[in-house]
């Protein structure tokens, strides 16, 4: 848990100082009559964050935090697997939503989950798989109207805007 | 006697059919939510906004009102058959709830704690009625000055109240509001925080793809990496007669209910501390008043009863604070408030005077809301018990694919989608790391409103800070925040101080 502590706070002290730094692209000092500069208020803030990283270090160094004292292990294998899968398979849905689209994506990673991280069945998993862009179809194209990303399959569903619209 | 006809006009907005049935469907799915362990109000909440775009606002809100009212009845049901908190809301309902139901008493303590969150509802919707007319109208009269005042207050309760780690909380809480930065800078216009010159930082970040990052994808994960294992439901068969008998053996619960519906109501007013705390606390007075303190944790109703009634309360409460001042009572309130504004009304006093249909239409709502959630409660307990046996690798996968469609929907740009799983990820690994990250969805929604309220502040006092000392109410509320401040520092010093004196002796 320490080392985890240790990491994750000088991660995000680093991102601190990018943040201030990029902050530091408008103006952040004071504006004569007129209060801080367009800069100045993410400058501070990030800086205060900053601070906070560096407390936590020091108490990670020292010992002195619960977390910091804890013997119990960040992530053992099996988390790191399921975390691994889980953020993995999302990430591969979502880059397959820009080529093929949210109806081709949803359901491939929905029959991956439930296949094969939930193992469950072909007739369970082809049934929940197959409604879920149905439904996600007639809510969000019908009835509210929002186009959802569909890649190359676009020129699928024509004739169905055909009916619809 | 104006209140009550308010009050009467607003019963007229939700008893409009659209609303009702909003309502009744949003206390069912609420109930759901709730109920399923690892979900809670914030999640629901969070996840199905988008989806809310498909009816007017005042529906909406209503709809979203009722989940958040229905997950608090629905955590008893998972405390009491698994034994595992449906919601952290809940966890009180396990000391007693759990045993009972061990000892063949579940169904017994189903129905005391959702008569006990009927009562802890009501009542404390109740006072919200008569103390938000006379706050808004108070609200009225602040200034930018007093708004910033308010948010710094807001924020100083999770340091000062919150019990988390301080610089974790201080971190989440300059994290979102540094983020909330992003985007073009409200008074100069120019770009601001546009990381690696990508045009989707433009339009900023979005409260909700912070929130659905956070309550939808990392905390689904953590829920799914802890909930391994398998669990024992108790039984619970819910008969007419049964039914009859809970209700008349509230009599011995009454004085807990009671006491829980005001503890939790005015806890659930403050930003940090709400349902979850406010349902221990009353746990630990109802214990505490009680003539058989010695049977608490064994099974004692009264024990199922404090914290139901108090986490309904409590839930009230946190509206409280959001509808008259804009500042969020909960992170599911501050969800609801960033929802408003994409709505197009603006949270705040002005609310009362330019959304009156809107406002009293939500509070007739929640009566209404507080009656289906009992009557939908009690007649399907049987249902709910089996909604525990679905498998998360079912419902996990659902999840996820609304919260990416979902969080798609408000910009309909894929870089707020990527952004979602991004937060979502960095939102697990520090959750493992007991970083508070309410705050920080409470940062982002405050974050705009706060700058803006600051920097007029200033402009208006020619840039000096001490405008926000110098206004009397302002003054009074920033002195408070610096006390809750500077609080845990005084806890720390006197520790240590009382660490070294032990020693020297």
């Amino acid at each position: 848990m320490r080392k985890a502590e240790l990491v994750m706070a000088s991660v995000l002290g680093i991102f601190s100082i990018y943040l201030m730094w990029k902050s530091a692209e408008l103006p952040i000092g004071w504006i004569p009559e007129e209060g801080p500069g367009g800069g100045a208020f993410p400058f501070w803030l990030s800086a205060g964050m900053l601070i906070c990283c560096v407390w936590i270090i020091v108490r990670g160094v020292r010992r002195s935090s619960p977390v910091a004292q804890s013997s119990a292990t960040y992530m053992d294998a099996a988390s790191l697997r399921l975390f691994l899968l889980i953020a993995g398979s999302l990430a591969v849905m979502l880059g397959l939503i820009h080529v093929v689209g949210v109806y081709v994506a949803t359901p491939l990673f929905m029959l991956f989950y439930m296949r094969f991280m939930g193992g469950h069945g072909w007739m369970q998993t082809g049934l929940i798989a197959g409604l879920t862009p149905v439904v996600t179809f007639f809510f969000f194209e019908i009835a509210l109207k929002i186009t959802l990303p569909k890649g190359v399959t676009e020129p699928l569903f024509y004739p169905l805007y055909d009916i619809f619209f | 006697m104006e209140t009550l006809d308010l009050l009467l006009n607003g019963f007229g907005v939700a008893f409009e059919p659209l609303n009702l049935g909003l309502v009744i469907f949003g206390c069912a799915l609420g109930l759901f939510i709730g109920a399923m362990p690892g979900l809670g109000s914030v999640n629901g909440v969070a996840i199905l906004l988008p989806m809310t775009f498909l009816v007017p606002p005042t529906g909406a809100i209503i709809f979203l009102a009722a989940i958040y009212y229905g997950a608090m009845y629905g955590g008893a049901i998972s405390s009491i058959m698994l034994g595992i908190p449906g919601a952290s809301t809940a966890v009180a309902t396990t000391f007693d709830g759990r045993p009972m139901a061990l000892q063949g008493l579940a169904d017994k303590a189903l129905i005391t704690a959702a008569t006990a969150s009927f009562i802890g509802g009501t009542i404390s919707v109740a006072l919200f009625t008569l103390f938000a007319p006379p706050l808004a109208a108070v609200a009225l009269a602040f200034g930018s000055a007093e708004e910033f005042a308010l948010m710094m207050l807001a924020f100083a309760t999770f340091v000062g109240l919150g019990g988390d780690d301080i610089p974790k909380t201080l971190f989440s809480i300059f994290i979102g509001l540094v983020l909330s930065a992003v985007g073009l800078d409200i008074i100069s216009g120019q770009p601001r925080l546009v990381f690696g010159d990508i045009t989707g930082f433009l339009h900023g970040i979005n409260f909700l793809v912070l929130a659905i990052g956070i309550y939808g994808i990392g905390e689904m994960i953590w829920t799914i990496e802890a909930s391994k294992g398998e669990v024992k439901i108790s039984q619970a068969t819910v008969t007419f007669r049964r039914v009859i008998d809970g209700l008349r053996s509230m009599k011995e619960t009454l004085k807990g209910t009671i006491m829980g519906s005001f503890l939790g109501y005015f806890v659930g007013i403050l930003p940090a501390a709400g349902a979850t705390p406010g349902s221990l606390m009353a746990y630990g007075v109802a214990k505490t008043i009680s003539k058989h303190p010695e049977t608490f944790g064994k099974g004692n109703p009264e024990g199922v009863a404090a914290p139901e009634a108090a986490n309904n309360a409590a839930s009230t409460g946190s509206m409280l604070p959001m509808l008259t001042l804009g500042i969020p009572g909960s992170p599911t309130t501050a969800i609801l408030l960033g929802g408003m504004v994409i709505w197009g009304l603006e949270p705040g006093p002005r609310l009362f005077v330019d959304h009156t249909d809107f406002v009293w239409g939500l509070i007739a709502s929640l009566y209404v809301a507080n009656l289906f959630a009992l009557l939908i409660n009690v007649a399907f307990i049987p249902a709910f018990v089996r909604v525990l046996r679905l498998p998360f690798t079912i419902l996990a996968p659902i999840i996820f694919v609304l919260c990416i469609v979902g969080g798609y929907a408000p910009t309909q740009d894929m870089h707020d989608v990527w952004l979602i799983l991004i937060f979502g990820i960095a939102g697990y690994l520090m959750r493992k790391l007991d970083y508070p990250l309410a705050p920080a969805v409470l940062a982002i929604v405050l974050g705009p409103l706060a700058e803006t309220s600051m920097r007029q502040a200033l402009l208006q006092a020619n840039g000096s800070f001490l405008v926000f000392f110098e206004r009397p109410i302002s003054g009074t509320i920033m002195v408070v925040a610096i006390i809750l401040f500077a609080l845990p520092i005084v806890k720390a010093l006197r520790a240590r101080r009382d660490t070294n004196s032990r020693e020297e002796a």
